[in-house]
């Protein structure tokens, strides 16, 4: 097993670098003069030497090449120059919004696509697969942010001052004030003082309500996080239901199938005992290459939601042509993307001994 | 028994086998997507879009740039102005504007049909650049093999390795928002697909005993390649490329949604989301009609191409 794991990370390490690569070359195609580009069209010669000595772009290509993948390697992702600070600080802010919502999202489309391809394949052909399969054609033809402005107006607007209403945008109701974790727990006062971890978790909402025990902050954060996280959870929702659909049809016409009814066996054991165990497989897969679809997801969404995630920055940031904002979180968002398509694969070799043998 | 469909399937298996007298892969095609019911669908939507394209000048009750404003007729404030539908009981002296008017006071409905010619456009022609780039290297990779299949396939995994909008996004920001520059980034992020896709079926088909008697009979590795082995190989490349016009509508409704597409004042779905956007609450009629378009025609080529390879793909067992 220790060997399978170490080949897979020995195969993204050279994937790594070409995202690094690619990013570099990206960032050097901006026409014109980079130093113009980044700082603005009125920068003075001297500005732009000091610039281009700086980040080195007074010297060979090859050696500039190397010179920034160190220095993002060490995690210096440059500073904003729309915001005036590092990129890193800015997505130890943001980043718990996008992945608040993005786990959300996923959790929806695992808890409610896997029973429907369950049923719709054990139902082969009845109303409910076929339901199912037109309903996940539509959730893959949907654009995401469309249907996040149309959940925002049919909650936040038809169904206002029923009990189904629910808040169209941000995190938390407005005015509300809940304790950071450190805070509760004595480890630091003010933000100034924590450190940028501890600002991270007590940014993740839900997990900071259960850190400080307050359902009122849990509840609150809970109603916000439904829409957007159903608007971003609705494509990989559709695949997860069709993938385990072909996936269960498949096996299900297997012979151990058959040998476990005839046991006498009854069918709930044999369906999620036996066969879902197997069709999980695929399953897996997809749920892990899902991650694609979360990230494009989350930034259209957050836009519609107003929610501060990185979506929302890297949006600000094209308008506002902040070019080392935007490349920042492309390589982070891809490096997240490469390391968790490695865990699935790691995952993968556990759930099917015959993978890791291969 | 063994049905028509299934005799074909046998006959794609074994590539080259049938004489073209006694099989014809296109009416074949035809034939078996005909018995598909999601193709078929697929096909009436799509046909619908096209001719809504076409005919987009006579169908459109107004020119979608222009603005209400001292029409004849028109009565109350203009901008985003709700559906007025005369069958509905609005008044029959105002002129009908039957999905309303959005803020600049132009008709909606004329925009939505104008709407599709973008749409069109962006699909087909991104799929296409990203069909040949995507294919040459493709068929370059999988036939050369060693160095070269490596050099390419490992461009593209690093292509893939990008969340795919993310990319997009990052090529359109450094070229400059505008329709073109999307068109070009789906293109560039999808070809990776193309790729693999075409790749993968060199591979196997290279290997059959006709590649090798051709290639005994002296012939050049570009007519090898590009007489004998590509059209083997198109059968994927078509169920890949139908998908891919619905994903590629997609993705430029989003980068038009974030201002990074289509420009005003162009008919175009996500840049009229983007502006509808902040009205949603007050002005729905806005942000309902372009989505349902957009939906409509992603769905459209979606349920073609899943039908495609339903009907190409000689694996999977039909009843």
């Amino acid at each position: 097993m220790s060997t399978f794991i170490l080949r897979r990370i020995v195969l993204v390490i050279p994937v790594l670098f070409g995202i690094l690569a690619i990013t570099f070359i990206l960032l050097r195609s901006i026409p014109g003069d980079p130093c113009r580009a980044v700082l603005g069209e009125r920068a003075t010669d001297e500005v732009c030497d000091a610039y281009a000595e700086r980040y080195g772009l007074n010297k060979p290509i090859a050696e500039q090449l190397v010179i920034y993948m160190g220095r993002i390697l060490r995690g210096d992702l440059d500073n904003s120059f729309r915001h005036g600070r590092p990129v890193a600080d800015l997505l130890i802010e943001r980043l718990p919004t996008t992945i608040e919502l993005a786990t959300a999202a996923l959790i929806i489309a695992c808890l409610i696509g896997i029973p429907l391809g369950i049923i719709s394949a054990y139902r082969h052909n009845s109303i409910i697969d076929v339901g199912t399969m037109m309903g996940a054609n539509l959730g893959v033809s949907m654009p995401v942010f469309w249907l996040g402005l149309m959940l925002a107006f049919f909650f936040g607007v038809v169904l206002k001052d029923t009990p189904f209403a629910l808040p169209p945008s941000g995190r938390l109701e407005a005015g509300a004030n809940y304790s950071p974790f450190y805070q509760v727990w004595g480890l630091a006062q003010t933000e100034d003082t924590a450190s940028g971890f501890m600002i991270f978790v007590s940014r993740l909402n839900i997990l900071n309500a259960a850190l400080t025990l307050n359902f009122t902050q849990l509840v609150d954060a809970l109603r916000h996080l439904i829409l957007p996280a159903f608007a971003v959870g609705t494509i990989p929702l559709a695949i997860i239901a069709r993938m385990m659909r072909s996936s269960l049809l498949e096996v299900l016409k297997r012979d151990y199938v058959r040998t476990a009814r005839s046991k006498g066996l009854n069918e709930y054991r044999v369906v999620v005992g036996h066969a879902v165990r197997n069709a999980m497989l695929p399953v897996v897969t997809v749920i892990g290459l899902s991650f694609g679809s979360l990230v494009s997801g989350a930034v259209l969404t957050e836009t519609v939601f107003g929610l501060g995630g990185i979506g929302r920055i890297l949006f600000e940031g094209i308008t506002a042509r902040d070019y080392t904002l935007v490349q920042g979180i492309t390589i982070v968002t891809a490096i997240a993307f490469v390391l968790i398509n490695l865990f699935v694969d790691v995952l993968y070799g556990f759930l099917d001994p015959r993978i890791r043998l291969e | 028994m063994i049905s028509m469909a299934g005799v074909v399937s046998l006959e794609l298996q074994n590539g080259a086998a049938a004489s073209p007298a006694t099989y014809n892969f296109w009416r074949e095609l035809v034939k078996n997507l005909l018995r598909n019911r999601s193709a078929v669908i697929g096909l009436l939507i799509i046909a619908f879009l096209v001719l809504t394209a076409i005919f987009a000048s006579p169908i459109a009750p107004y020119d979608p740039n222009k603005a209400m404003f001292g029409e004849p007729g028109e009565v109350g404030s203009l901008p985003r102005k709700p559906p007025c539908i005369h069958l509905t009981g609005c008044s029959i002296e105002e002129p009908q504007h039957i999905m309303g008017l959005d803020l600049n006071a132009r008709d909606v409905f004329s925009r939505v049909v104008f709407g599709s010619r973008t749409s069109l456009v962006v699909g087909l022609s991104s799929v296409t650049f990203a069909i040949i780039v995507g294919t040459l290297l493709g068929l370059m990779a999988g036939y050369t093999g060693g160095w070269i299949d490596n050099i390419i396939m490992r461009l593209m995994d690093v292509l893939l390795a990008f969340p795919a909008l993310l990319l997009t996004i990052t090529i359109v920001t450094i070229r400059g928002p505008g329709l073109e520059n999307a068109l070009l980034a789906i293109a560039v992020v999808s070809i990776p697909a193309y790729a693999r896709v075409t790749r993968a079926s060199v591979l196997s088909i290279k290997e059959e005993e006709f590649v090798t008697a051709v290639r005994s009979l002296g012939a050049a590795p570009a007519r090898i390649v590009f007489r004998h082995v590509l059209p083997h190989a198109l059968t994927p490349l078509i169920v890949q490329g139908t998908l891919g016009i619905g994903s590629a509508v997609l993705t430029a409704a989003g980068l038009a949604f974030l201002g990074l597409g289509a420009q005003p004042p162009t008919a175009e779905w996500g840049y009229m989301l983007s502006e509808a956007r902040a009205y949603v609450f007050t002005s729905p009629h806005l942000v309902f009609f372009p989505g349902i378009a957009i939906t409509l025609t992603v769905l459209g080529f979606n349920l073609l191409g899943d039908g495609l390879r339903d009907a190409l793909d000689p694996r999977l067992n039909r009843s």
